[in-house]
């Protein structure tokens, strides 16, 4: 049974990581959903936001075959987590003057925006998980999507805790940890029946 | 100040660099600028750039600790080396590929002899570099070589771009080892998951330890003795792992799996504790999974890679760190034991499933030959195979009373592979006797090397098991795809002897059982390489053998 796993993968902020995460998922035979990347707040590293379609073990391979990348730093399997997991859609609708309100009404329900107008038609932005943007984008449908640009995933886990702070991997630090600190979310260390 | 290639090799003798296997062309010439200003570095010029890269191997496979070191040109240069370094990737070996690039202005503009190395080298390095500013080329090379020879070892790459060969810089040798937060050091065993197979062990009523390559490159031969004598654990290894424990010891078993000894497939499948150290459980190991150590009740993996644990088999218990210090560790914890009606049943099994062959035909048979070749090592000398049912045979016949080196392209099964790597084992062995033993086949596809091989000197014994075939796909042909014998016919290969006349190598040849011993003494006598071809019963197989899609007790064996 293969499920979607959300990965939040911490990584050095250098050229060419993103084709080495990519390039070991290809590799391994697992299928990317959704990956996103971007800079942290410190601007040497970079964090990847990867949904993968696995199945259970399967899983647990692709979270230490990336680990094993030495462009990472830290690999976190957040799947199931009290997560926020959002998204982003562009999508430029039809609407004509006369037609707006209606869409406007429907903008507001999913508290979106609209960040364009023109002549004949706007650009409505909204954020939140996938299901809510999937929702959205049917609603849209009737009324004329022109064009649509939708993120990938981005993730944090709820509370007042960093999940993986970062001075843990500090280069100056003392030598670190043992390897399932790596590896948070799946254990580093396998236990289970043959 | 220095230019880029001057620091570059500078860095090299930093690192403890001696041999470099290389090739030039356009994109590096500057590094051979002033490769003849450095005379620590010793260049041996390969005849092509695959052969580098499989040198390289072989010299650090043979001389543990070290890196092999291989230099390519840009383009078809660095594309020759992808097989190499794939061999080495998957074999776990610490190889250093420094590869020209076009200048760095004029990469993406596909202009003469350019490619994208780091890119079609990507899945099978361990990591890669391409130097953008002058000033990083010393604490790369450093870097590269802490990557490749630590942790789970393996093959990276530099791409070096011209223009920063010849750019200029102060040269510093970083002072302070290599720390990356994204690479820690391996981890120490984890002292509970050692009490606990200590405990194991202590209960177990049929154990049975597995070694790897993993024992070899972690030097923990000793160290898996003390474990198997203290508590008289029967040792069974894999390809890779040949060498690791003495063949001869009473608590020895064999080669496990697909085409391992019969007497190991049936410990194996019968333990009720199996520890594999040092090992990635692969499908020539496990044969088909599910029959696989069927009544194991307590699985135990040992391994520096955590990506190895619970890939194909899952276990019990496992430990993550460098094998000989969790072996250290665990033998200060192991109690002295002995199952004395184990260890009679297993060897009733080494009575009922000897690794022997049978001579139907009066021709010469392989074992013969190895036969003849292992009573002239002494436990000593370096073995190196290539792939096929030269490599099969001559690890089953490994006869060693010590730990040694066997070595073999066991992961990806790169023919051609053991004649190249030969070179690399004997120049960074020259007090050992190094034999190479190989196929028609494989040895043809780096035949090349013979020139460098002459050029240098390089005393490596080359036996050459001639069944005018590719054996191991005749075999299977044979035996498992309806006996259609398709595109194994290779009697028109060169006739040894005048090959190694034409390249200047001595070469002698024959079919007759009585010549071998004589031309063994011979190519030993000799102080330089020499071949010896051995026209071989063109019908021997390997046994024993699992049948395609066939258990691990399902082993066919000689009759």
């Amino acid at each position: 049974m293969t499920q979607s796993r959300l990965l939040s993968v911490l990584v050095d902020n250098k050229p060419g990581v993103l084709q080495r995460v990519a390039s070991m998922i290809r590799r391994r035979g697992f299928n990317i959903d959704s990956l996103s990347v971007g800079p942290t707040d410190d601007d040497t590293i970079s964090r990847m936001t990867i949904t993968v379609h696995v199945g259970r073990q399967q899983a647990e391979q692709a979270t230490k075959q990336l680990a094993k990348l030495i462009d990472v730093i830290t690999i976190d399997d957040i799947t199931g987590l009290r997560n926020v997991a959002h998204e982003l859609v562009l999508v430029r609708m039809h609407a004509p003057p006369g037609e707006r309100t209606e869409l406007l009404n429907l903008v507001d329900i999913f508290r979106g925006r609209i960040v364009d107008v023109a002549a004949s038609s706007v650009i409505i932005e909204v954020t939140g998980s996938a299901e809510k943007i999937d929702n959205f984008i049917e609603l849209m449908r009737p009324y004329g999507i022109k064009e649509l640009a939708r993120s990938g995933v981005v993730a944090l886990v709820r509370g007042d805790q960093a999940r993986i702070r970062l001075m843990d991997f500090a280069i100056d630090g003392d030598e670190p940890q043992t390897e399932p600190s790596r590896v948070a979310g799946v254990a580093g260390d396998t236990t289970g029946t043959v | 100040m220095l230019t880029g290639a001057q620091i570059a090799l500078e860095s090299l003798i930093r690192e403890g660099v001696d041999t470099i296997f290389g090739y030039p062309g356009g994109a590096n010439l500057w590094l051979y600028r002033y490769l003849p200003d450095y005379p620590a570095l010793h260049h041996v010029l390969v005849r092509h750039e695959q052969g580098g890269a499989h040198a390289a191997d072989g010299y650090a496979r043979s001389k543990r600790g070290s890196v092999g070191v291989v230099f390519a040109t840009s383009g078809p240069g660095a594309l020759n080396l992808v097989t190499g370094l794939a061999t080495a990737y998957m074999d776990s070996v610490p190889v250093v590929a420094i590869t020209g690039q076009v200048p760095s202005t004029a990469i993406g503009t596909d202009s003469f002899q350019e490619s994208d190395v780091i890119g079609s080298t990507m899945s099978v390095v361990k990591h890669s570099y391409l130097i953008t500013r002058v000033e990083d080329i010393a604490p790369t090379i450093q870097e590269a070589f802490h990557i490749a020879r630590t942790g789970r070892p393996g093959p990276v790459l530099i791409d070096f771009p011209k223009d920063l060969q010849a750019a200029v810089s102060v040269f510093n040798y970083p002072e302070t080892p290599v720390r990356r937060r994204s690479y820690p050091a391996p981890p120490r065993p984890d002292p509970a998951k050692l009490r606990q197979i200590a405990e194991l062990i202590k209960g177990a009523k049929r154990p049975v330890i597995l070694a790897g390559r993993g024992v070899l490159i972690a030097r923990a031969e000793e160290e898996l003795a003390e474990l198997a004598h203290q508590a008289h654990i029967p040792v069974g290894w894999t390809l890779l792992g040949t060498g690791a424990f003495p063949v001869t010891d009473p608590m020895a078993l064999q080669m496990v799996g697909f085409m391992g000894a019969g007497y190991t497939n049936k410990a194996v499948c019968e333990a009720d504790v199996l520890i594999m150290i040092g090992m990635r459980c692969d499908d020539r190991v496990t044969t088909r999974l599910d029959s696989f150590a069927p009544r194991v009740e307590h699985l135990v993996h040992i391994d520096i890679d955590p990506a190895e644990i619970g890939k194909n088999v899952v276990p019990h218990v496992s430990v993550v760190a460098d094998a000989k210090v969790a072996l250290r560790e665990l033998n200060l914890l192991v109690e002295p034991k002995r199952e004395h009606q184990w260890l009679t049943q297993i060897d009733q099994w080494k009575e009922e499933h000897p690794v022997r062959f049978t001579n139907h035909s009066g021709l010469l048979q392989p074992q013969q030959v190895l036969e003849e070749m292992y009573s002239r090592c002494e436990d000593e000398a370096i073995v190196l195979a290539d792939v096929g049912q030269n490599q099969i045979w001559a690890a089953l016949w490994f006869n060693y009373s010590k730990p040694g080196l066997f070595l073999n392209s066991g992961g990806t099964g790169t023919m051609g592979y053991a004649f190249p790597a030969s070179m690399g084992a004997k120049l960074a062995n020259p007090h050992k006797t190094v034999f190479c033993v190989t196929g028609e086949g494989g040895f043809v596809m780096n035949m090349q090397e013979m020139a460098t091989m002459v050029e240098n000197n390089i005393d490596v014994n080359v036996i050459i098991l001639n069944n005018s075939s590719l054996g191991m796909v005749r075999q299977f042909q044979d035996d498992f795809y309806d006996g259609v014998r398709s595109a194994v016919d290779l009697t028109f290969t060169p006739d040894f002897v005048k090959l190694g006349d034409a390249f200047g190598m001595k070469a002698m040849s024959t079919d007759r059982v009585e010549d071998v011993g004589r031309m063994l003494d011979e190519a030993m006598a000799h102080k330089g390489p020499v071949l010896l071809n051995f026209n071989i019963d063109p019908n021997a197989n390997v046994y024993p053998i699992v049948p395609l899609g066939k258990g691990m007790l399902d082993f066919v064996e000689a009759s």
